[in-house]
């Protein structure tokens, strides 16, 4: 009777505790946890492997092959009948280009009637050579006659065959290159003539349809112009709006519809903007198109929602102790918001512009519908002027079909971002800085 | 004289108003009584005076001499007739402003023997550098000189006018001053009005937005019945060029419609649980290292503008899910280069920081009491993130969501580069569709007729958008806003 085994008394004993399944349960709160991380790597390695292609593929943009070659200005190439006293018309009309070739020519030591080689020789050169060399003799005729070093940059496909993105194990007639170019490549990289210097021409150069000689010099204006205006209009009106809404207004029909609409704003897709842009500020108002001003004044419209969301919560921080404070001191409701609740909240207002700023500068969409798309090759002088922006330029280096131009466009990315994450990184720094905890 | 110059002048007399107000301010308080006000605040009172009137009426003057001088070239021009050489009597009125502009730039010895023909005439303004159209009319030069005369005369009247009541309102104001006099206040109540009118322009965008895609859009139905565009299912608005009398295309909204909603909701299949997951992750889990490392990276992510996203599409994983998708059936790609799968993918992974930002809100927002109950009552966490948290705030997530699809279904710059423009109406995944905003863009780019229904669409397409987005968000901030109510 009493020899039952322990053991067995003991499991008796646990036996009816219910199963919860606890074993089921911890497995799948760790699932959980996986799913979790899962989902933050996938964002994760989206930004990753976006931003290593398009610095990967952008990266080259900002070298420039060129060719060092003694430029001998012949008065025979440039002025054959010795007309330029009478119409100086003739040093802007003159066969640059033949000066740059007759240079190679010599440097290669090909004989000058060999056809052939002359015309494989042609595509050699960026065409922008005319314009380079004529700018030289324009601001001083007397180099005439005289020989002089210049650097000539190569056309975009030696460019890319240089810097060895061209695939020279494909059959030559499908390729770009021929075996020749080539060749004389080679000859030229072993005399040290032609090399790699930093690409000053993308920041520099307006718009043009040979890769080598485009950059993003009217872009880069553009965009300083636009937020230039975003800035000085957008932060005062938005200011001002936040002050009122958050200190004076009191609450009725008129404040909730500002409300309303200020959020509601803040969510319209930003193309809606454009087209509020091309039918009242360039059709009603008869403003011009493709103008810097008028993309500021856009964007501005597109900003103000972000700066008011911003300032109001920097307001609405400020803890009311101060506000009492300054008004038991007989200071007016204007003075105590300008003189003690405005610069207390000026960290976070400047927080929220700056983020609105960076918003605005990658904002694309409503910029193409008021013509912001446009060939401009001359730098703009006023905002009134046609210009472009960093996105949009962007945009139409995407459209355009050689693969110069592919490389181009993410250089431009890589500028194009490195100018949010500066800002980005100020804001979150301001933010860190001067963040106060009441 | 030029408004430029006489925007100067006032500000300038606002100025020295400014400093001889707050002088006489300061020089009359004497100890005896108590100013009301400090100086600078009558110095302000005076600026504000001397400046803000004469603003307004330059502002008035300036539009309505401009309006003035286009009626009187309309009543110099000659009657329209059959076989006028200028298309239309608006370009006319272009022409004779744009060589009165030209005009200006000659000096006084080339404008006393102006030739009578435009074809003399345009050497000499080439020479300033002045290009004109080529069908400016002879007629128009008379009438451009006499334009000139009369707008010199409006501007010298106007700039009068204006400097006088400049002086005068600064003479007003310097007269006022008196140690009782309330300057603060006066002052301040312009300010503040000045407030009420800077937080007003919220609402004349929502008013400019609908009102000049309303009035497009009315004349676009004047050619094209809303029947046809809301409900036909073809779309191929032919091109109109200028001039070329506009042919007749069919504009249905349904496939752009499909296509934006697909592409939408395959952007949400996306970023819904990913961006909803990670919100979790990062609320409930996360480290405050792993945090403060994550979160930075998932606002960069956001921070980084949609057009580079589509070219990532439309450069990358386009082509390599093209190659892709050749390799496994071996032959013939099922994936195209330009899809709704591949916009639809990279728009969701633009979304998954808009959707986890939103959500974080709104769990963190989940009060302390309800989870420390869960976990008491021995849930586990997972169990009460799924059971007690995500249900307090599946109304604010659903508001998440809404938001978060309004901003897809509004998306330009990614549909446009990686979604393709042919209007086809197809559910597989792997096809080219188009979109709302893509047609938007394409109709408005390029050099198109302003009046013609092929450029008017863009705008019957934008107030739809619009509209959409519209419902979509009031129901989505009343939702949110609601929520957070409950809690507070």
């Amino acid at each position: 009777m009493t020899d039952i085994p322990m053991d067995t008394m003991v499991r008796a004993a646990a036996h009816p505790r219910r199963d919860i399944g606890l074993k089921a349960r911890y497995a799948a709160e760790r699932r959980f946890r996986i799913y979790g991380a899962v989902a933050i790597s996938v964002g994760l390695a989206f930004l990753a492997i976006m931003l290593i292609t398009i610095v990967s593929k952008g990266y080259t943009a900002f070298w420039q092959t060129t060719v060092s070659l003694p430029i001998s200005f012949d008065e025979k190439v440039i002025d054959p009948s010795n007309k330029r006293a009478a119409d100086p018309s003739v040093l802007i009309k003159a066969n640059y280009p033949k000066l740059a070739e007759n240079a190679l020519v010599a440097k290669l030591g090909i004989n000058p009637d060999d056809k052939p080689a002359i015309r494989q020789l042609k595509g050699f050169l960026s065409e922008g050579a005319r314009v380079q060399l004529r700018d030289i003799v324009a601001a001083d005729p007397s180099v005439i006659g005289t020989t002089r070093d210049v650097n000539i940059l190569t056309a975009a496909n030696l460019d890319s065959a240089f810097k060895g993105q061209i695939d020279l194990s494909v059959e030559e007639a499908r390729r770009k290159v021929s075996d020749q170019q080539i060749a004389w490549m080679n000859k030229l990289k072993a005399d040290g003539v032609m090399a790699e210097h930093f690409n000053t021409g993308l920041f520099s150069y307006g718009a043009s349809s040979r890769p080598e000689t485009s950059g993003m010099g009217v872009a880069i204006i553009g965009s300083f112009y636009m937020m230039v205006i975003v800035l000085l209009l957008a932060l005062p009106i938005g200011v001002a709006a936040s002050i009122y809404l958050e200190e004076f207004a009191k609450k009725n029909r008129l404040t909730d519809l500002i409300e309303v609409n200020i959020n509601n704003l803040a969510a319209v897709p930003s193309i809606v903007f454009g087209l509020l842009g091309l039918s009242v500020f360039i059709n009603f108002l008869g403003m011009p198109r493709s103008a810097a001003f008028v993309g500021g004044l856009v964007l501005t419209l597109m900003t103000l929602p972000t700066i008011i969301i911003a300032t109001r919560a920097a307001l609405a921080a400020v803890p009311p102790s101060i506000r009492s404070a300054a008004l038991g001191l007989g200071a007016s409701k204007m003075q105590m918001v300008f003189q003690h609740i405005l610069p207390l909240a000026a960290p976070g207002i400047l927080t929220g512009t700056i983020i609105g700023l960076a918003r605005a500068l990658g904002e694309t969409a409503p910029l193409l519908l008021i013509g912001m798309v446009a060939f401009v090759a001359d730098y703009p002088k006023t905002p009134f002027d046609p210009a472009t922006a960093l996105p949009v330029q962007i945009y139409m280096w995407a459209n355009e079909a050689e693969r110069a131009f592919v490389e181009r466009m993410s250089g431009a990315i890589i500028i194009l971002l490195v100018f949010l994450m500066a800002m980005n990184i100020t804001a979150i720094v301001l933010r860190r800085r001067f963040e106060r905890r009441w | 004289m030029s408004s430029l110059l006489v925007l100067a002048i006032v500000v300038a007399i606002g100025l020295v108003a400014f400093f001889i107000g707050r002088q006489r301010a300061a020089a009359q308080d004497n100890g005896k009584v108590k100013p009301h006000s400090r100086a600078h605040y009558h110095g302000w009172w005076a600026f504000l005076l001397a400046v803000l009137p004469a603003l307004l009426l330059l502002a008035v003057w300036a539009v309505g001499s401009s309006v003035y001088l286009d009626r009187n070239i309309h009543a110099a021009l000659p009657e329209r007739t059959v076989n006028s050489k200028v298309a239309s009597e608006a370009l006319d009125v272009s022409l004779v402003k744009s060589l009165a502009r030209g005009l200006r730039k000659l000096d006084a010895g080339t404008l006393a023997a102006l030739p009578a023909s435009f074809a003399e005439l345009q050497p000499l303004l080439a020479a300033k550098g002045v290009a004109l159209a080529s069908d400016t009319q002879d007629y128009m030069i008379p009438i451009a000189v006499e334009a000139n005369k009369v707008q010199d005369r409006l501007g010298l009247f106007g700039a009068v006018v204006i400097l006088a009541l400049s002086i005068a309102g600064a003479f007003y104001a310097l007269r006022q001053i008196a140690p009782r006099s309330r300057a603060r206040n006066n002052v301040e109540r312009l300010m503040l009005w000045g407030l009420l009118a800077a937080s007003t322009i919220a609402i004349l965008t929502t008013v400019g937005i609908v009102l000049s895609m309303l009035f497009q859009t009315i004349t676009f139905f004047e050619s094209v019945s809303p029947m046809n565009f809301f409900f036909g299912t073809v779309w191929d608005p032919r091109f109109a060029a200028a001039g070329s009398g506009g042919s007749q295309g069919q504009f249905g909204l349904i496939p752009l419609l499909a296509g934006t909603l697909y592409i939408a909701a395959v952007a949400l299949l996306v970023a819904v649980p990913v961006g909803l997951m990670s919100a979790v992750y990062m609320a409930e889990y996360a480290t405050p290292r792993v945090r403060s490392v994550v979160k930075p990276a998932l606002e960069l992510l956001a921070g980084i503008p949609t057009i580079v996203y589509g070219i990532f599409a439309v450069v990358t994983l386009g082509p390599f899910l093209r190659d892709l998708s050749a390799a496994l059936t071996g032959g013939s790609p099922f994936i195209q280069g330009q899809s709704i799968f591949t916009a639809g993918l990279v728009m969701g992974v633009m979304l998954i920081p808009v959707v986890s930002s939103l959500s974080d809100d709104i769990i963190t927002a989940v009060p302390r009491a309800m989870r420390d109950g869960s976990l008491g009552l021995g849930a586990t966490r997972s169990e009460t993130i799924k059971r007690v948290i995500l249900p307090a705030a599946l109304p604010g997530i659903v508001g998440a969501i809404l938001l978060t699809a309004s901003r897809a279904i509004g998306e330009t710059m990614i549909v446009v580069l990686a979604a393709g423009v042919a209007a086809n109406l197809t559910i597989n995944p792997f096809e080219a569709m188009t979109t709302i905003t893509v047609k938007i863009v394409n109709q408005l780019t390029g050099d198109l007729e302003f009046n013609s229904p092929q450029t008017l669409v863009a705008f019957a397409l934008g107030l739809t958008l619009f509209a959409l987005t519209l419902v979509m968000n009031i129901v989505a901030l009343y939702i949110v806003r609601k929520y957070r109510e409950q809690y507070e």
